[in-house]
């Protein structure tokens, strides 16, 4: 565990009889940093998480949380952390307001020290007008809004976030990632599990695949994309349509794959950097302006597909519906 | 002090949730009232209120026993199902204040439905001479057990439907073995020693005591097998938590 490291796991498995849920995974977690854990469904997020928070033990394997065991003292280590759940699991019967302070009071906050907070937080998620509301009353949005306000009334050191924005719609979505990136300002570190690439790729410093249990890459977003870059991609825009000069830009620039698009783009792609100078020197010589020159690079849902495979199985499997492969 | 806040925290939730909810309190005074009445006529064919105090002991420990196994095993079932139950699991206090916490609130429900038919018979009949201590603390470990044994139903069922049925598979065999309103003398010969096998023999004969100063058992020695009772009780359902909710 090194000094910046606020959460060390290490050979953690979950084994429910024969199954094994979670094969003997190690990752480390930053202080103050966004750590995204993604998978498909059934690889073993939740109950990755679970046995992080303390609601699952595990089969073998060490957690250690800011120093302390988490698998022998979970009480200890659940005092410095908060939990949002993928369900929000309030209390429908009670309004806004005393949900927080309900969860206040379980951390062992004063009245009026939880009080206090919870109308801070109210106003903060934007629930001010709502907590006075039941939260069976409440919209998906809001309801997800408010269990995450439940996770931070403490203020945790970590907070833990399993699918925070899933089923949610667009507007609540945008505003929780904004508060995640708040609070991690604030230097909470934040765990975060879900299976929206674009969520991971828009806010997590750092993050790990889980397939199968197992961890198969584990990085920053920017190390994932360039370990999955195979060579070099230019993407041209210009003004009129390429294809006819595509025969003549391949025999150029031999070293390139060239493809023509009819919408005015034309794309290389090459082992090596590619020069762009010759390029754009022999399409001014033809009378083309190049409104546009990008690099290509892959997406984290690119990543995400090689190293889960996710693509190609379903792939095989609609190939195995139409009987074209056996 | 952390411990204590979380613990009012959560029965002051429980009872302002659960058992302040009208549907709850008129259960609560209804079942009581409607056993006594039918008790009282069952016992004469017309209404006989000199027979009320002897009908005391059987009727609070029947109320109790209902309204504490009801709430507490269909309130976690419910919290359960809506997974809020994981909130107080992830809470960082330990496993038996939690467990203490949502017991409270079902105790103090039981208290309430046993004097229920004491307010009642007082307006009826003189109740002087009721041993009061040691009729309330019967009262407490009967609501102690009782609610232990609605918890233990609680952790084995999944559904509040489950829960109701497991409760009831308990509650009335109880009412007729545990000395309620036959006493256990008159029981068969292999029933007897079922009969001593269950908590609510030993606070029902110590009601009788408190209250028609006439029990089985030595007074002292109910007291103690029911404070055994409720520890093991206790111990058994912290146990099964672990094991059963924290996978």
């Amino acid at each position: 565990m090194s000094n910046t490291d606020i959460v060390t796991v290490k050979n953690l498995s979950k084994n429910y009889g024969d199954i094994t849920a979670v094969n003997k995974i190690s990752f480390s977690i930053r202080r103050g940093e966004i750590f995204g854990f993604l998978g498909p469904n059934g690889a073993g997020k939740t109950t990755t998480i679970n046995m992080m928070i303390g609601l699952a033990k595990p089969s073998c394997g060490t957690i250690v949380i800011d120093g302390i065991d988490a698998v022998k003292n979970v009480k200890k280590a659940q005092s410095i952390i908060g939990i949002v759940p993928d369900e929000s699991n309030l209390y429908n019967e009670m309004d806004g307001f005393n949900n927080l302070c309900f969860c206040g009071s379980l951390y062992g906050m004063r009245k009026d020290v939880r009080e206090k907070k919870a109308r801070e937080l109210l106003e903060k998620f934007d629930l001010a007008k709502a907590g006075k509301r039941p939260f069976k009353a409440y919209s998906k949005g809001m309801r997800r809004k408010l269990t995450i306000a439940a996770g931070i009334i403490h203020e945790p050191e970590i907070l833990f976030l399993d699918e925070p924005t899933t089923g949610i719609d667009v507007e609540s979505a945008r505003q929780i990632r904004q508060m995640l990136l708040q609070l991690k300002q604030a230097g909470t570190t934040i765990f975060i599990t879900t299976h929206y690439i674009e969520d991971a790729e828009r806010i997590c410093d750092r993050i790990a695949f889980i397939v199968d249990g197992n961890i198969v890459e584990n990085g920053t977003v920017s190390e994932l994309m360039k370990n999955f870059t195979q060579g070099h991609s230019i993407r041209l825009t210009a003004d009129r349509d390429l294809e006819p000069l595509a025969g003549e830009l391949q025999a150029r620039f031999g070293d390139c794959t060239v493809k023509t698009e009819t919408d005015h783009t034309i794309t290389l792609i090459s082992r090596e950097r590619i020069p762009l100078l010759p390029v754009m020197e022999y399409l001014d010589s033809n009378g083309i302006s190049v409104y546009e020159a990008k690099e290509l690079l892959p997406s984290l849902e690119d990543v995400f597909v090689k190293v889960t495979g996710l693509e190609a199985a379903k792939l095989k499997k609609e190939k195995v519906k139409e009987g074209m492969v056996k | 002090m952390k411990t204590w806040i979380a613990f009012w925290g959560i029965l002051r939730k429980d009872i302002k949730n659960y058992y302040l909810k009208p549907p709850n309190i008129s259960w609560g005074i209804i079942f009581p009232l409607s056993w006594t009445l039918m008790q009282m006529i069952r016992s004469s064919g017309g209404l006989d209120f000199s027979e009320i105090r002897h009908m005391l002991p059987g009727l609070m420990a029947m109320s109790i026993l209902f309204g504490t196994t009801s709430m507490l095993a269909v309130t976690i079932t419910f919290e359960r199902k809506g997974r809020s139950f994981d909130r107080l699991l992830l809470a960082p206090i330990s496993v038996g204040t939690m467990v203490a916490a949502k017991l409270s609130g079902a105790i103090f429900f039981g208290i309430f439905n046993a004097f229920v038919p004491v307010v009642f018979a007082a307006l009826f009949v003189d109740l002087a001479g009721i041993n009061w201590v040691a009729m309330l603390l019967a009262v407490f470990l009967i609501a102690v057990t009782s609610t232990l044994l609605g918890l233990m139903i609680a952790v084995s069922a999944k559904e509040v439907f489950e829960a109701q049925t497991l409760s009831n598979f308990f509650r009335f065999p109880m009412l007729f073995l545990c000395g309620l309103f036959l006493p256990i003398s008159s029981l068969p010969v292999f029933l007897k020693p079922i009969s001593y096998l269950l908590p609510l023999t030993y606070g029902t004969d110590l009601l009788g005591a408190a209250i028609l100063g006439k029990g089985v058992l030595p007074p002292v020695l109910s007291v103690l097998i029911l404070i055994a009772f409720s520890a093991i009780l206790f111990t058994l359902c912290q146990y099964n938590i672990r094991r059963k909710w924290i996978l």
